[in-house]
């Protein structure tokens, strides 16, 4: 067994080395991955090992980013694109939902473009506009992509990989108030396949659904609740699109009472749709309504407030006061 | 604001055959079209010909209630027969929803176009078969794609000699109008060829009308003048001249297979047509400008020549109607035969890998039409 322990970027980079060094057609796009190695460093050195050709400075242009990242998968290359920070995403929204989710199914299945789209997302990081943002809801509605979010460094290093040799689109939620968090890698033995959850905190009272940043959260609300005598499982997600149901609802019938909580906005968001799934298949086995802790429906807050609109350990617990009063 | 109609400027433009359908020499482009005898000529007549029956009987279906939409292009055919001819197989084509006579010259069959506009699928052919591309109806989305395909066409050609890339070398083509010029994908695409020197002509018919907007309300210059700002060359040519068209396209290609980098052709044309059956020009443009351009019809162009200089005879104008007329007979006849498709069919093509949702409503999607069989006998029996 080879086991290290990383920083979820670092892993994300020993991840992406991987993927180059075993498929020949990857290839790696984005503004400031090469000399600078990513604003967040997660690329860094990989230029030196591959060269300009595989790992690109692109011009700045998200569409042109993800056009040409189209462009190259449709020539049979597997390009991994970087789009630097969750709410620059926008500019490549026509390209990501009119063409590349749709290129499988407007060829008759003949072919695809298995592109991977690695963006930091989410909050909690104190910094000015545009850059907190959890838009993950907003590709999950469309059908043609995968989305993914590794919560640990494990998953990161195992699930990038996956990405990769996904033949469908992938896009690659990175949490970024999460990249200086370290973990056991084990390079060796991969992770869960990452279109499945995980139950990471067994529990018989209640469930805990969330994913990517949130997790750690999710954890500790759960340590907190055994305080106070309730057993609380935690489920990652890993996947957002598609949504692994069974695990959520053999966890449901065994405890009854779940919780969702993700940054993204509560309005129309994941935690309404896993809502939904398990009204629809496990009514009887719920004790109380299932209850969302996620963003309020305004723009990201700026970032002296941004505490006050985070799913935090104390909305959690609270959430789980109020599905016990049920 | 003026509301004329952008009129080429006769100098500026690259023209081989004039209105009249003389020959008119040019010292550098003359080159280009050394090997086109009688029969290639011939051959180019044809292809336009055959191009505007296929676009009649398109339309006619349309018209009949056979077809959603059709997209017609007639006075187009010189720019697209011209570029598209100069294309060789293993160049790689991304066309608009309009390129029907590329299509043509790609050998793609003309019947299997209309399952788009039947309601039948949302690609109709195999793109890899002919290396002509899906149309893309999101105005200019494509281009970014023909960009990154020429960066993966230079990553597969790294190391060739110049004697290997002359021969063997893989262009690409990038087909957009005068309407879909302002789109940000455009400029985005131009910005990341000319930055990577990548293999990719960015060919615009400037058919003069986005559907109902005149030329001027995009661009307050020739688009061929934007070139200069992305750093490669821009050339206008006459869109309504085959063999000019030709020339230049087949310039352009040699020069990016060669790797020196994407060049932007303006085939200055007009959109004799409507921008689709959906639409009404009598509502945005004079009949005077349609008119005038009547005149500059690129097949009454290439026909002139052809006939001035004893180059075709009636026979063979009579036998390229025939054929003409043969080809929609199939066309039609094919096109009202396809079998209809089935909303289970469209659940297979979502995703490449096993999908759990797709399974789930798949599942249940049959189960809901099995059950009205179910329905639809008791009812009769009751």
């Amino acid at each position: 067994m080879s086991t290290t322990t990383m920083t979820l970027a670092k892993a994300i980079t020993a991840g992406l080395d991987a993927v180059l060094a075993n498929d020949p057609k990857s290839l790696l796009i984005g503004e400031d991955i090469g000399r600078l190695g990513g604003v967040y460093r997660v690329t860094d050195g990989l230029i030196d090992t591959y060269g300009a050709d595989r790992v690109i400075d692109s011009p700045l242009g998200e569409a042109g980013i993800i056009g040409t990242s189209i462009g190259m998968a449709i020539r049979g290359y597997s390009p991994i694109a970087e789009i630097q920070f969750d709410g620059f995403v926008f500019p490549a929204f026509n390209q990501i939902t009119t063409q590349l989710a749709k290129m499988r199914a407007r060829s008759e299945g003949r072919f695809g473009a298995p592109v991977v789209i690695r963006i930091p997302y989410g909050g909690g990081i104190g910094s000015i506009e545009h850059h907190s943002e959890s838009p993950e809801a907003l590709f999950a509605h469309t059908a043609g992509l995968r989305i993914m979010a590794p919560s640990n460094a494990h998953d990161a290093y195992w699930m990038i990989q996956q990405a990769a040799a996904c033949q469908d689109p992938v896009i690659f939620f990175e949490p970024k108030r999460r990249y200086w968090l370290k973990g056991e890698v084990d390079t060796e033995n991969p992770a869960a396949d990452a279109f499945k959850a995980q139950v990471i905190r067994p529990g018989e009272d209640a469930t805990i659904v969330t994913y990517g940043p949130l997790v750690p959260v999710a954890l500790a609300a759960a340590e907190a609740a055994r305080e106070d005598g309730r057993s609380v499982e935690v489920i990652d997600l890993r996947s957002v699109s598609p949504i692994d149901f069974d695990t959520i609802t053999e966890s449901v019938e065994k405890t009854g009472r779940l919780i969702v909580t993700h940054e993204a906005p509560t309005f129309g968001g994941i935690g309404g749709e896993i809502a939904a799934r398990v009204a629809e298949r496990a009514f009887l086995s719920l004790e109380a309504p299932v209850i969302r802790v996620g963003g309020f429906h305004m723009p990201y807050p700026v970032a002296k407030v941004e505490e006050q609109y985070l799913p935090d350990i104390d909305k959690v617990l609270e959430a789980l006061d109020r599905s016990f009063a049920y | 604001m003026t509301n004329t109609v952008h009129e080429p400027s006769e100098q500026a433009l690259i023209q081989l055959l004039t209105p009249e359908g003389e020959r008119r020499s040019h010292a550098e482009y003359d080159s280009y079209i050394q090997d086109i005898d009688a029969e290639m000529l011939r051959g180019f007549y044809r292809d336009m010909a055959l191009t505007r029956r296929f676009d009649q009987e398109a339309t006619a279906l349309q018209r009949q209630g056979q077809l959603a939409l059709w997209v017609p292009l007639r006075g187009q055919e010189a720019a697209q027969i011209g570029s598209g001819r100069a294309t060789r197989p293993n160049d790689y084509i991304f066309p608009t929803y309009r390129e029907h006579g590329v299509a043509l010259t790609r050998n793609v069959d003309f019947p299997q176009m209309l399952r788009i506009f039947r309601g039948i699928s949302n690609g109709g052919w195999d793109p890899r078969e002919n290396n002509f591309h899906m149309y893309t109806m999101v105005l200019a989305a494509q281009m970014p794609h023909a960009t990154g395909y020429a960066m993966g066409v230079q990553r597969d050609q790294a190391g060739w000699d110049a004697e290997r890339l002359e021969k063997d070398g893989t262009a690409v083509v990038a087909y957009f109008g005068d309407g879909s010029s302002t789109e940000g994908e455009v400029h985005e695409s131009m910005v990341f060829a000319a930055s990577f020197n990548s293999p990719v002509v960015f060919f615009c018919q400037n058919n003069q009308w986005a559907i109902s907007v005149p030329f001027h309300v995009q661009s307050k210059v020739p688009l061929a003048e934007r070139a200069a700002g992305y750093g490669f060359p821009g050339i206008r040519v006459d869109g309504n001249d085959v063999l000019a068209v030709l020339a230049v396209t087949r310039w352009a290609l040699e020069r990016a297979r060669r790797g020196e980098g994407p060049v932007l052709i303006e085939a200055v044309t007009y959109r004799m047509s409507a921008h689709t059956t959906a639409d009404d020009p009598t509502k945005y443009r004079m009949s005077a400008d349609e008119e005038a351009w009547l005149e500059r019809d690129p097949l009454l162009r290439l026909e002139k020549h052809l006939k001035d200089n004893q180059l075709a005879d009636e026979v063979f104008f009579k036998q390229v109607a025939v054929d003409g007329d043969e080809m929609a007979t199939r066309v039609r006849e094919e096109a009202l035969a396809f079998p209809d498709p089935s909303l289970a069919q469209s659940f297979a093509n979502v995703y490449a890998e096993a999908h759990p949702l797709i399974q789930e409503e798949l599942k249940w999607h049959l189960e809901y039409e099995a059950g009205f069989a179910d329905t639809t006998e008791e009812g009769a029996t009751r």
